[in-house]
């Protein structure tokens, strides 16, 4: 009886059905949509990952290539070394045997690739009238079991000096010239080139010439490590292989310090660092803006929605009150023939449900048709929205049978003598 | 008895004024009995076969109903007591305009199911002429058969008091005298007609006639039924 009804009016039921299936429409729709979202997003999530640990990957080998050229530099210096004065001067007060670098040099170690003996003091250079840093150096000591290196500084000949930029210009002197340095001469065998900085007023000749002039035969003022190298990339494993490289050398030259001075080796690493947690805030601030989209979205659903819903309910309500008003006669009879109120409520909340659950079907469909059509347009990927359509399955026949609930009371209360007898 | 009603009296209250459409109304109808009430538009006939059905408590008196009084019970035990013993016939005819004519009268049973609905249903529908329309929809119908449906539908549950209002206000001579010896018929099978209409040519066929002038009864006469 109430197939035959919705089919006699099937206007307005095809109405009511439409009423229904658009809010669970735009209900399947949208929870689809947010599921999209999501899964989209995770996929996102794991290739933007996956192309963070590729270039993370990639720079990590170009680090351990990188590092391998350009090492870290230490600085060893007699144990009674006062470090604040060495900083404040650039020069150290204390000596070691020379033997020191022989020493190290023959524990064959694998990490420190240059070792160079340094001869370094201010000074006054009583011909020039000035005070200079003096630096006497021989070249690299070569380490045992490993071939020579290419030489960190080139030997200065005896009788022979380099001048520091500013030292030559201010004394005009260019190379081949004679000078005399605390009462011995001395050939101008290069100039170096502009620093700006100590390099400039300093002047180098050969270890045992500043051995000699400063009457320290046979001691030196400290050893250079230079160009250290770590064979790993991250900042920890290279702070502790700097750890193992010091007590390496402690235990070859035990009355020593160690310096290691900032290199680039370590900044390399920072950077590395740094750039692993840039990845990483980016990926944090990309999840942030996905969340806030999604957040925008089911903001936006949560009034949509709802509102569509509600406007459905009612009108699925006034649908139904109409559909009362029209069948008051009706009504009558059956009240008269004898149904009881039930009866009739049940008959109007029959016709509700049924109106629900098409619509709900219809709904479903169209909602998934929405996500598909999307999925197609928008190449994310297609989710069955399971739950909005379980939920809608179930919430939607329930809204339509109580919007229709009240003009179905209505219908139930209906006298029948009243009805029964308008004209 | 059939109909046993006593000093029956109705008021309506509208906007207007009040009106007094039943003032101490006693009637009794027999078995078998065809029963006329005749009366002016707005004499209180409709309100009378209301009451009588059980559809319209009265302000006062009392009615019994086959020996029942249906305003004793609870609204759905006179909603049953209706299905069972009372059939109703209205001027508008008051079809469900989708049903078929099947349909229609079978809708009665919805109220009162026996085993043999459906045969009686087609019984029913062959009796009074339906069978060729009884997949046909109330708009396919002419008036005639329209309240031919009605009518086999007031007697599916066989009920034993038929009460109609107006039942040939809306017919034709030869259908209205189809009808109403239909109804006649019927008031000789252990079964009561009670008809209320202003229409003078039902006295023909009832056995006695009631008349109702604003809301009180004013004279009674016995007929001679015309099939006699």
């Amino acid at each position: 009886m109430v197939c035959r009804e919705l089919l006699h009016r099937r206007l307005a039921a095809l109405l009511a059905v439409l009423l229904v299936a658009a809010a669970v429409g735009a209900f399947v729709a949208e929870v689809g949509i947010l599921q999209s979202h999501d899964t989209r997003t995770e996929e996102m999530l794991e290739a933007k990952q996956a192309e963070a640990d590729r270039e993370l990957a990639a720079m990590e080998d170009e680090y351990r290539k990188y590092m391998k050229e350009l090492g870290f530099n230490v600085l060893i210096l007699p144990e009674e070394q006062d470090l604040a004065e060495f900083w404040r001067t650039g020069c150290a007060g204390g000596t070691m045997p020379e033997e020191n670098v022989r020493r190290l040099a023959a524990t064959g170690t694998t990490r420190m690739r240059h070792l160079l003996p340094i001869v370094q003091a201010r000074v006054r250079w009583p011909e020039k009238e000035r005070t200079i840093t003096l630096v006497g150096t021989r070249g690299e000591v070569p380490i045992v079991g490993r071939g020579q290196k290419e030489p960190m500084l080139d030997p200065v000949p005896t009788r022979k000096i380099v001048l520091g930029h500013q030292l030559a210009t201010d004394l005009g002197l260019t190379p081949g010239d004679s000078l005399r340095l605390m009462g011995k001469t001395f050939e101008v065998l290069s100039v170096r080139p502009h620093h700006g900085s100590e390099g400039d007023v300093t002047v180098w000749i050969s270890l045992a010439d500043a051995q000699q002039i400063l009457a320290l035969e046979g001691r030196i003022h400290a050893i250079e490590a230079l160009k250290c190298h770590c064979a790993s990339t991250g900042k920890e494993t290279i702070a502790e292989e700097i750890r193992e490289l010091k007590d390496g050398i402690r235990s070859a030259l035990p009355d020593m310090q160690v310096v290691v001075r900032e290199n680039k080796v370590t900044v390399r690493a920072k950077a590395r660092q740094k750039a692993k947690e840039v990845h990483e805030s980016t990926i944090r601030k990309w999840q942030s803006d996905r969340a806030d989209l999604r957040r925008e979205r089911e903001n936006f659903a949560a009034v949509i929605v709802p509102l569509i819903m509600l406007a459905a309910a009612a009108c699925i309500g006034l649908l139904a009150l109409m559909n009362v008003r029209e069948r008051r006669a009706e009504i009558g009879i059956l009240r008269a023939i004898g149904l009881q109120s039930s009866q009739v409520l049940a008959l109007f909340l029959a016709r509700a449900a049924i109106v629900g659950i098409a619509g709900t079907l219809l709904g479903s469909i169209g909602g998934m048709a929405v996500i598909a059509a999307r999925s197609q347009v928008g190449g994310v990927p297609f989710v069955f929205p399971y739950p909005a359509v379980v939920g809608a399955l179930v919430l939607a026949p329930l809204v339509a049978v109580l919007a229709g609930l009240a003009p179905a009371l209505l219908a139930a209360g209906e006298d029948p003598a009243a009805v029964l007898t308008e004209d | 008895m059939m109909i046993d009603a006593r000093n029956l009296s109705k008021r309506y209250s509208r906007p207007e004024g009040d009106v007094q459409a039943l003032s101490d109304v006693s009637l009794a109808v027999d078995e078998n009995e065809f029963v006329v009430v005749r009366g002016p538009s707005g004499s209180g006939k409709s309100t009378l076969l209301m009451v009588i059905g059980g559809l319209l408590t009265p302000d006062s008196g009392r009615v019994t109903v086959c020996g029942d009084d249906p305003y004793a019970l609870s609204p759905d035990r006179r909603a049953r007591f209706r299905a069972k013993n009372i059939g109703f016939v209205f001027q508008q005819f008051h079809i469900v305009p989708y049903l078929t004519v099947r349909d229609n009268v079978l809708s009665a049973s919805m109220a009162l199911r026996t085993e043999d609905t459906e045969q009686r249903a087609t019984e029913l529908i062959e009796r009074f002429g339906l069978a060729d329309r009884s997949g046909h929809v109330p708009g396919e119908l002419s008036t005639g058969e329209r309240q031919r449906t009605a009518l086999a539908r007031a007697i599916l549950n066989d009920p034993r008091l038929i009460l109609a209002d107006e039942p040939t206000g809306n017919l034709d001579e030869a259908n209205g005298r189809l009808v109403l010896s239909s109804l006649a018929e019927l008031a000789t099978r252990n079964r009561s007609v009670l008809v209320v209409t202003h229409d003078p040519a039902v006295e023909e066929f009832a056995h006695r006639t009631v008349c109702l002038e604003a809301g009180r009864i004013t004279g009674s006469s016995e007929s001679v039924k015309i099939q006699e």
